[in-house]
């Protein structure tokens, strides 16, 4: 038992902390990982540099629609330096032009007939560097027929709009999928009784993830034993193998996927890029290893986007401010191909949680997905299928309940929360909360932000026409995909494996099948089997990322690493121990049901004298002497862990803001987050999983937007144009915890990855619209630019979209 | 073109082309990846290191502007085996997760602190905000340069009295007896 | 990463030298200096090149700041950083300080340079407001020799100035006038980005009352604004709240500015009007907070 058993259930994080305070298990310890990111040794995908190896350039479409009418390679051919130049052509008569998406639907690897969105592939080139590899793109001349673009996701089912997916036999307009979740009677008849229903259009502008590092990969095919070597920017090594034995037709066992350090992902690394591939088809066509690293606009501009919804909201509530029911009508803009990843009875993800942490009477939710003219994606910037999208419809349209019934958010919210008697708690909408206790965690959010004197600081404000906004935000959030009967993507379940090993001299090494993109895996895997096994984190060592050295799973994402591969590791931690505990039935000659454990060691009950260490133990599994009865040698285990449920952690966060009335410059002057993710493995990786995602919501909320012109050009193709915060546009984080364990998970830990990205966008642009209550104003979509908040306080505001 | 430089205290001389750029020159021809690359635009600041003592962006410095000049990267902030405070600072307030744009903000804030020892939250803000980290939040970058300036200016005092102890031993050594 | 196309390097080691090879080579060589401006373009493919000459090295001739009774001199390699640490220059003309802390980031300010952001003329570009406000002038030099040409002169358009290919911006000079002080506002949607609109004020006062005062915005016109009636309406007027509200008003009806993705028209003409207010305000209060006797 350690300390922290007796810690409190929560309380404020101080600012400073001592993070060394090396536990044995679970507790605040340093990163095993950061040795060598702070000395500049860490090896990402641009560092791999192998004898021989070539560069990979790819062309990209110009324009958002058009026919492809013809390509002319040769002059690109004709350069000293170039070793080969392929269309879509050419792979289309490999049968490689067009792959699978994880939607089950298609995308193009090379355009073969049209280009469908601006920055899609049309050609690779691959030459002796990569300076060269960018030259002779510009030899390569393509003629194209432009066609009109749809780029208004409210017209893409226009009867005149022209018709993106010709791919698609018989396919007549630009329609991806209809789908609906709750019951649209009940929620109608409790509509139509309440005494108050509010409607409010919602939009959940496009953004992107943009990691700092890009995709990449570096393919090495070797052609004597037909073997491929896959270095790439994945968060789904495993998933990836699969998926290109499938579609290349390269036998499994010849392929080896192997993610190195990974410079962030945030589910923008998740799917496969047509990048990948053409790197692949480079190394078998020029016989060398092929390296591919995309650039900035091409990240921002092809690869996997999120959000890029348009939610009609509605909530229905009593006078008194019980809400009733809630219901919303979706239209989600999926891009030219429909390539989410999301599990394949889930085409909106999660999004179902959209009744978020409130006791509803119903819920009714009608979604239409469309195709239009940009990038594929929807499902990543730490979006947890769509939860983002839900929770952030809720929170809006509750504070939207309280502008009219002109409650206090916070006093609205404490009045409907789920009551910690109701858990497991059913949903309107058929999920199962795992576990919650909502209040103390807002109550405690108050009193750290210190709510009330807030709220008098701002009345004081307002009488001298300064704005000053509180929002208060509340989520609950679905992680830890899934159950296999429920949750697979691609006909792959969504269990994760685990193998530990203990080496004779006590030391470990635990083999894991999510990926680290900067979470400290390598750090928080070793602290739940240290706390499970009493080895010291800094003896285990734990490997990832290898196709070739880890066990099979559905890798990271979705803050699916703590509630199923942490689950997975913890439980192969207790069969490890349960071997031991009959070897040290055997060492100390007692029954097993004699020995009692102290993490790290047996000893006989009431003779504490008598006992073994796990070290001792392990030598003696491998060394000479008999072993009891039944038992072989070797001290390892393996398990494959099929979640019962996902996990529900949840949060309340409080934002303040400033708005400079002459400007409309909103600066966020504090942010207030209490998050409870269930049992924390380590408090200082947590607080900081906690900042990055909130600075992700100041971002979505102030400045992030993947924007389109008339022509279907993308206007966020660079870091100049995708604003993303700095140092000077964020506070000093302010956090604290509760702790409120999953029922189901055997460490009783939830996850906490995306829970900041999830519950801060609402926070931030509830306190602006707070700040603007003395204009009337109820609602202004984000990206709340000093422009678009000048504009909403004229009176006019406009969704991005 | 030929170019010759200095690269953490060690001379280099290359053939380069005229366009080739300083980020390129030290990792894929240097083999020195500690520093990285992010961006067209010059926005993300992965890919800081010293010119001549300065932070620059090395993608929008070529390598042959940094001919005969100094070049500092992060692999030379460690220094025979030891760690700079600023180095041990990041890991100790957990400054970094993915580690990605490190080695940039490592690079500034080193040239920060030669310059401002005891700098404000303000200050150190501000002379990252040309730089961008996805992970962190910043907030524990900013503990992380306050560490290191309070273990800097702790270990300058531990210097400082040492040579103040080691004067009054020699002003205390009696006279040689006439 | 997105790299230039293939260009040759030279290196200046003097003014003359680099005049030189800007003859020799022609219009496909450009000089690079700070290379924040120039490097991108080159890199996205916008501008490309056969010539590239270094002049970096002449910061020892070209990187400095003089200061005379009537006259500051600011040699065109002054860094970005120099011009916001120079404590003589912010006492004198405080706009400098305003400006720089709020262009770029810190790390790019290292390297850009005066002279480099005024030859790139970008419509958005600060330095040129302030120079415009200041009433600079610019000495250009050719291998016949130099001339000086006002701020009005040398911006011709948007990315284009009085500069020919043969020829390289050396110092500008701004006049100094006893009784004045001056100060500069940006709005931007993020630290480091382009000005939604920027503003400059400079004013000069003598017994209460305005002398000189000169206004100049960016991001808001094809060039840097500068707005002669503000001046007039001014002039000889003892400054009040209700001056610089007429100001403001006009500000905003003398720029042209466009709807883009940092802000809509209306919105940039409104900050016009509000950062005209402001700036004036706080350079009649920098007057009034330390005058300095027998002129600044």
């Amino acid at each position: 038992m350690t300390a922290l058993d007796q810690a409190p259930a929560g309380g404020a994080v101080p600012a400073h902390e001592n993070n060394n305070q090396k536990p044995l298990g679970h507790g605040r310890m340093l990163r095993k990982e950061d040795p060598r990111f702070i000395r500049g040794l860490g090896r990402y995908c641009d560092d791999v540099q192998l004898p021989g190896m070539l560069h990979l350039a790819i062309l990209r479409s110009p324009v958002a629609h058009a026919r492809i009418v013809s390509i002319d390679t040769s002059p690109a051919l004709a350069h000293p330096k170039v070793k080969a130049v392929v269309t879509g052509a050419d792979l289309a008569a490999q049968g490689l032009a067009w792959m699978p998406t994880l939607s089950n639907d298609v995308q193009s690897v090379l355009a073969t007939d049209k280009v469908r969105f601006q920055g899609q592939e049309v050609a690779f080139v691959v030459a002796q560097d990569r300076y060269t590899a960018r030259d002779a793109l510009e030899l390569i001349d393509v003629e194209y027929d432009i066609l009109e673009p749809v780029v208004d996701v409210r017209k893409a089912l226009a009867p005149d709009a022209p018709v993106i997916r010709t791919d698609l036999d018989g396919k007549t307009d630009n329609h991806c999928f209809d789908w609906e979740t709750g019951d649209a009677a009940a929620t109608e008849a409790v509509f139509a009784r309440a005494d108050v229903v509010v409607k409010q259009e919602i939009v959940y502008p496009r953004v992107h993830p943009a990691p700092m590092e890009t995709c990449g990969s570096v393919a090495d095919y070797d052609r004597v034993d037909g073997k491929l070597t896959l270095w790439s920017t994945s968060q789904a090594p495993h998933a990836h193998r699969t998926l290109y034995a499938l579609v290349a037709g390269l036998p499994e066992h010849k392929i080896r996927v192997i993610s190195p350090d990974l410079g962030g992902g945030f589910g923008g690394k998740v799917p496969i890029y047509p990048g990948y591939v053409c790197s692949i088809v480079a190394s078998i066509v020029t016989g060398k290893p092929v390296k591919w690293m995309e650039d900035r606009s091409e990240n921002l501009t092809s690869t996997g986007f999120a959000r890029d919804y348009v939610m009609q909201g509605e909530i229905a509530a009593s006078k008194e401010g019980k809400i009733l029911a809630i219901r919303t009508n979706v239209l989600a803009d999926h891009g030219a191909f429909n390539g989410v990843a999301a599990p394949v009875k889930y085409p909106a993800g999660f999004f179902g949680v959209f009744t978020g942490s409130y006791d509803l009477e119903a819920a009714y939710c009608h979604m239409t997905a469309v195709y239009t003219n940009k990038a594929p994606g929807g499902v990543a910037y730490a979006c947890s299928f769509r939860i983002t999208e839900a929770v952030y419809l809720v929170e809006r349209i509750v504070d939207c309940l309280a502008f009219e019934l002109k409650m206090d958010p916070a006093q609205l919210r404490l009045k409907n929360f789920i009551r910690p008697e109701q858990f497991p708690y059913l949903t309107r909408t058929g999920w199962t909360y795992d576990s919650g206790n909502y209040e103390p965690a807002l109550r405690l959010a108050m009193r750290l932000a210190g709510y009330d004197e807030l709220r008098a600081e701002q009345a004081q404000k307002r009488s001298r026409g300064e704005l000053m906004g509180i929002g208060v935000s509340f989520f609950t959030e679905a992680v830890g995909a899934g159950p296999r009967k429920d949750m697979d993507i691609l006909g792959l379940g969504m269990a994760d494996g685990c193998e530990l090993r203990v080496h004779p001299t006590g030391k470990a090494v635990v083999r894991l099948s999510v990926q680290s993109q900067g979470q400290g895996h390598e750090t928080t895997f070793a602290q739940i089997v240290a706390e499970e096994i009493g080895i010291p984190p800094e003896d285990i060592d734990v490997v990832h990322g290898d196709t070739d050295n880890t066990p099979f799973g559905l890798g990271t994402y979705g803050s699916r690493s703590t509630p199923v591969s942490g689950a997975a590791a913890a439980l192969v931690a207790r069969k490890v121990r349960d071997k031991a505990r009959i070897i040290a039935s055997g060492m100390l000659e007692v029954s097993v049901a004699d020995l009692q454990w102290d993490k790290g060691s047996f000893s006989v009950k009431g003779d504490p004298g008598q006992s073994v260490t796990i070290q001792a133990i392990a030598m003696r599994a491998h060394g000479a002497g008999d072993l009891p009865e039944g038992l072989e040698g070797g001290l390892e285990a393996q398990i494959c862990y099929n979640p019962e449920n996902l996990t529900y952690p949840f949060g309340a966060y409080i934002c303040v803001v400033d708005i400079d009335p002459g400007t409309a410059v909103v600066k966020v002057r504090r942010f207030i987050a209490v998050d409870d993710c269930g049992t924390r493995i380590n408090p200082m990786i947590i607080e900081g999983q906690v900042h990055g995602g909130l600075t992700d919501g100041v971002g979505m909320a102030l400045m992030e937007m993947i924007a389109f012109d008339e022509e279907g050009n993308c206007l966020g193709g660079s870091l100049m144009d995708y604003l993303i915060p700095t140092a000077l546009e964020v506070p000093d984080w302010e956090t604290g915890f509760t702790v409120t364990p999953s029922p189901h998970h055997p460490i009783g830990a939830k996850g906490v990855g995306e829970s900041a990205t999830v519950g801060s966008p609402p926070a931030v642009v509830n306190a602006v619209v707070d700040a603007l209550k003395p204009f009337g104003l109820r609602h202004a979509d984000m990206p709340l630019t000093p422009s678009r908040v000048w504009n909403a306080v004229q009176g006019h505001p406009t969704p991005p979209i | 073109m030929q170019v010759s430089m200095t690269v953490n205290g060690e001379p280099v001389a290359e053939e380069i082309e005229g366009r080739l750029l300083l980020v390129h020159f030290l990792r894929d021809q240097l083999r020195l990846t500690g520093t990285h690359w992010g961006c067209d635009t010059s926005n993300c600041g992965t890919c800081v290191v010293w010119l001549d003592g300065e932070p620059v962006k090395s993608c929008t410095v070529l390598a042959a502007m940094a001919g005969g000049k100094q070049v500092r990267t992060v692999e030379g902030l460690e220094t025979d085996g030891v760690l700079d405070p600023i180095q041990q600072g990041f890991m100790e307030c957990h400054g970094l997760q993915c580690g990605f744009c490190t080695p940039g903000m490592l690079m500034t804030a080193r040239a920060l602190l030669d310059r401002t020892p005891n700098p404000s939250e303000h200050q150190i803000r501000e002379a990252i905000s040309g730089q961008i980290c996805r992970c962190t939040g910043y907030a524990t970058i900013v503990r992380s340069v306050q560490w290191a300036s309070e273990n800097r200016i702790a270990e300058r005092e531990a210097e400082r009295e040492a040579e103040r102890a080691a004067t009054r031993t020699t002003d205390r050594e009696p006279e040689v007896a006439s | 990463m997105q790299v230039p196309a293939p260009f040759e390097y030279e290196r200046a080691t003097s003014v003359d030298h680099a005049i030189g090879l800007l003859e020799r080579l022609g219009d496909s060589a450009r000089l690079i200096a700070g290379g924040h401006s120039l490097l991108p373009m080159m890199k996205l493919r916008l501008v490309n090149l056969e010539y590239v000459i270094d002049i970096n090295d002449l910061h020892g001739e070209l990187g400095y700041i003089r200061f005379t009774p009537d006259e500051v001199r600011i040699g065109a390699l002054t860094r970005h950083r120099e011009l916001l640490e120079s404590d003589e220059l912010a006492g004198i003309f405080p706009i400098f300080r305003d400006a720089e802390r709020v262009i770029a980031d810190p790390v790019v300010r290292n390297r850009g340079t005066l002279g480099g952001s005024l030859c790139q003329a970008d419509p958005s570009e600060d330095l040129s407001a302030v120079c415009t406000t200041l009433d600079a002038s610019c000495v250009i030099r050719s291998a016949t020799g130099e001339r000086v040409v006002s701020m009005n002169q040398f911006h011709r358009g948007p990315y284009e100035t009085a500069v020919g290919d043969d020829e390289m911006l050396l110092e500008i000079r701004i006049p100094v006038r006893s009784g004045g002080s001056s100060a500069y506002e940006k709005v931007e949607r993020r630290a480091g980005d382009w000005a939604v609109t920027s503003c400059g004020a400079a004013v000069w006062m003598d017994d209460g009352k305005i002398v000189d005062a000169r206004v100049g915005l960016a991001a808001v016109g094809p060039n840097t604004t500068g707005i002669p009636e503000i001046s007039a309406l001014l002039r000889g007027r003892a400054p009040s709240e209700e001056q610089y509200a007429q100001a403001g008003a006009i500000a905003a009806r003398s720029c042209s500015p466009t709807t883009d993705m940092r802000g809509t028209a209306e919105y940039k003409r409104h900050l016009a009007d509000e950062l005209t207010r402001r700036t004036l305000r706080r350079a009649v209060a920098r007057i009034a907070q330390a005058p300095r006797p027998g002129g600044l």
